[in-house]
């Protein structure tokens, strides 16, 4: 089992012949995805590590029944491409781009959640299913399979923290990047609700950050959960009013805050770290003790 | 990108919306001049993208020369949050009957612009009991219509010409929100005057990402020289006050890097997040960057992932070299090409952490 993403699903890569296109279709090949299609506008016939370029999205998707999509695409035409592969009749699509502005972000998700397609991003490094399936950007060797299931709003420090577990001896079962940006397709609750059902994970890890009142709405959601909770937020030391690389990481208007997200969660059950190699240990704690 | 208050009531004019009659100042004798344009009583703004102006005591009315001329003279000579006032906005003092909030944002969790509004206007709407603001979400297939004005007016209690009124303005707000990719467009406070309303103050931002879709629009510069120049290559970059200057890549592990830092009693001098796949040269110029705060210790924590270990080693050894910098150097390198790079740094004479936290816990010994 793995939740949204597994062996069986059939990916479109969008912009396949671009230089990120490209050089994530060979790393996602390596490790195991069935990339059976990309799409450049003007490029149909070509092919890019050995998978067969088409025009459109919708010739991709009715010649190889592809469900997913990955976007690659510059964030000037993402909502195209977004709308596009929705319309082509995906299930799940996967919006690497950064920097698209909030309004079209917006204009997409409210598109796919009409035509019940599930949006991973904007802004994210995508899904991996350990030993099954990764759309996305990370490194092939930073998962190995296991119990737990990580879900975050950041990239790099998912490595870290997902890295600082394989140390540990303790791998994932999937690992679910929700975006940077301010609007993204999936929650904290859609996800764990999905990672509490899932049979492979036996417990979660949540990687936050400050901004936005996603965490508050988890900590809510994870009083009722079943499976333990540990989490870790970033940004105790950032400044209010600045946005921390992420244009959803943002302290606005006293909202936000590293401690009312903290206090919400802990409040909630979850066991909080107070830095990214704690984690393990208390996965550790939670899982065996 | 926050524009200034008059650069949002041009917009609004442009959009129909009604806004005080003004003109702009830059000192005294210009101040005067549009005195004796406007008549009356005027009111003296500094133009600052700080809020709470009135408070800090900046907002001055004046109802001759000499008040204005001192007026302006005062107000040009504050800070607000740090900022210094370059411009005035002198503006007819409105007859007011009543004021009401209004605004159009995001809100990210319902992944919608939502309409804010509120009869008690003139006060922060952080501090409006949540059962005196209206709040409706936009569906943007639907976009805003004349009703979901009437409907808002209605639930604040508005009636007659004023409900017609108020869902022109809404229809028109919401216009000039979508059509210059805005992220917020407040009015507060919004004046009923007995027969109109005015839009007495506009806080209109630009969506950052936006921009390059908006060439009309002015550019408003609120980063610092240093910001600036990171922005340029593609980086993100926020001053703080401590002496550890900071690099990594990715903005959740820049983010806990420096609460590691703070955790082991260290003060980072910024947040620099050298994003993935960041080339040499470019991290090269991103580590110039840290030198303009003096820090004490340099710390460069790469998780390499898309970003790779030697490239970022490149980077370090050339720009340790070429600059001859003595400020000491922290590294912490793990991940992609994870040898090459150590091999490359230790050629040169820089050992590298394998540990985040020991790597913190060294340049925070280094910064005392």
């Amino acid at each position: 089992m793995a939740i949204i993403v597994d062996e069986n699903t059939r990916v479109i890569v969008q912009n396949i012949t671009g230089r990120q296109g490209s050089f994530h279709t060979r790393q996602m090949l390596a490790f195991g995805t069935r990339v059976v299609a990309g799409t450049a506008p003007g490029k149909g016939g070509q092919t890019v590590e050995g998978v067969p370029v088409f025009d459109t999205v919708d010739q991709a998707v009715r010649a190889t029944g592809a469900d997913a999509s990955v976007i690659f695409i510059p964030a000037a035409g993402a909502r195209d491409g977004a709308f596009e592969a929705i319309d082509a009749g995906v299930r799940v699509l996967v919006v690497i781009t950064e920097h698209i502005p909030v309004a079209d972000e917006i204009d997409l998700l409210a598109h796919a959640r009409r035509k019940g397609v599930t949006v991973i991003g904007p802004n994210t490094f995508g899904i991996v299913s350990s030993g099954k399936c990764k759309i996305g950007i990370p490194a092939n060797h930073f998962f190995t399979p296991g119990p737990v299931g990580v879900v975050a709003r950041s990239g790099t420090l998912t490595y870290e923290i997902a890295a600082n577990l394989m140390d540990a001896g303790l791998g994932q079962s999937t690992v679910v990047g929700l975006g940077g940006d301010r609007a993204v397709g999936l929650s904290f609750v859609d996800v764990l609700s999905l990672f509490e059902a899932d049979p492979a994970t036996a417990a979660v890890v949540l990687i936050g950050e400050i901004g936005g009142n996603a965490e508050e709405e988890a900590a809510a959601y994870i009083t009722g959960m079943k499976k333990p909770v540990v989490a870790y937020i970033a940004g105790k030391s950032a400044p209010p009013g600045k946005r921390m690389g992420h244009a959803g990481a943002i302290i606005e208007r006293g909202r936000g805050t590293f401690a009312g997200k903290v206090q919400a969660l802990a409040g909630a059950g979850a066991q909080v770290a107070s830095l990214p190699h704690e984690v393990p240990g208390l996965i550790r704690k939670v899982l065996y003790a | 990108m926050k524009l200034f208050e008059y650069m949002g009531k041009e917009l609004f004019r442009a959009y129909g919306i009604k806004v005080p009659a003004s003109r702009v100042a830059t000192g005294p004798r210009e101040a005067v001049a549009a005195w004796e344009a406007l008549g009356g009583t005027v009111v003296v703004k500094p133009q600052v993208l700080a809020g709470k102006r009135g408070k800090a005591g900046g907002i001055r009315f004046a109802s001759s020369a000499a008040e204005v001329a001192k007026a302006a003279g005062d107000v040009l000579a504050m800070e607000f949050g740090g900022q210094k006032v370059d411009k005035l906005l002198i503006e007819e003092k409105l007859a007011i009957a009543r004021e009401y909030y209004l605004a159009l944002t995001v809100d990210g969790a319902a992944r919608k612009a939502v309409l804010i509004a509120s009869a008690s206007g003139g006060m922060d709407i952080e501090e409006v009991a949540e059962a005196a603001i209206v709040k409706r979400h936009i569906d943007p297939a639907v976009g805003v219509q004349p009703y979901l004005g009437r409907e808002t007016a209605g639930r604040l209690a508005l009636g007659g010409t004023a409900l017609k009124q108020f869902a022109d303005l809404v229809v028109n707000l919401y216009r000039l929100y979508r059509e210059k990719d805005a992220e917020l467009c407040e009015i507060n406070p919004l004046v009923w005057t007995g027969g109109e309303f005015v839009a007495a103050d506009a806080k209109v931002t630009i969506d950052d990402e936006a921009l390059f879709r908006q060439p009309g629009l002015p550019r408003v510069e609120e980063k610092t020289a240093t910001e600036r120049a990171a922005a340029d290559l593609g980086l993100s970059y926020v001053q703080l006050d401590g002496n550890i200057a900071v690099m990594a890549n990715g903005a959740g592990i820049t983010m806990a890097t420096l609460d590691t830092l703070a955790h082991l009693g260290g003060a980072p001098a910024n947040f620099l997040d050298a994003g993935g796949g960041t080339g040499t040269e470019a991290t090269a110029r991103a580590l110039e960057l840290l030198l303009a705060n003096n820090p004490r210790v340099i710390f460069v924590n790469i998780f390499g992932g898309i970003t790779r270990c030697d490239d970022v080693a490149r980077a370090i050894v050339s720009f340790k070299s070429e600059r001859q910098v003595d400020v000491p150097l922290v590294i912490r390198m793990v991940g992609t090409n994870e040898d090459e790079g150590r091999r490359l740094l230790q050629e040169a004479g820089i050992s590298a952490h394998r540990v985040m936290v020991e790597a913190a816990a060294e340049a925070v010994r280094l910064s005392r």
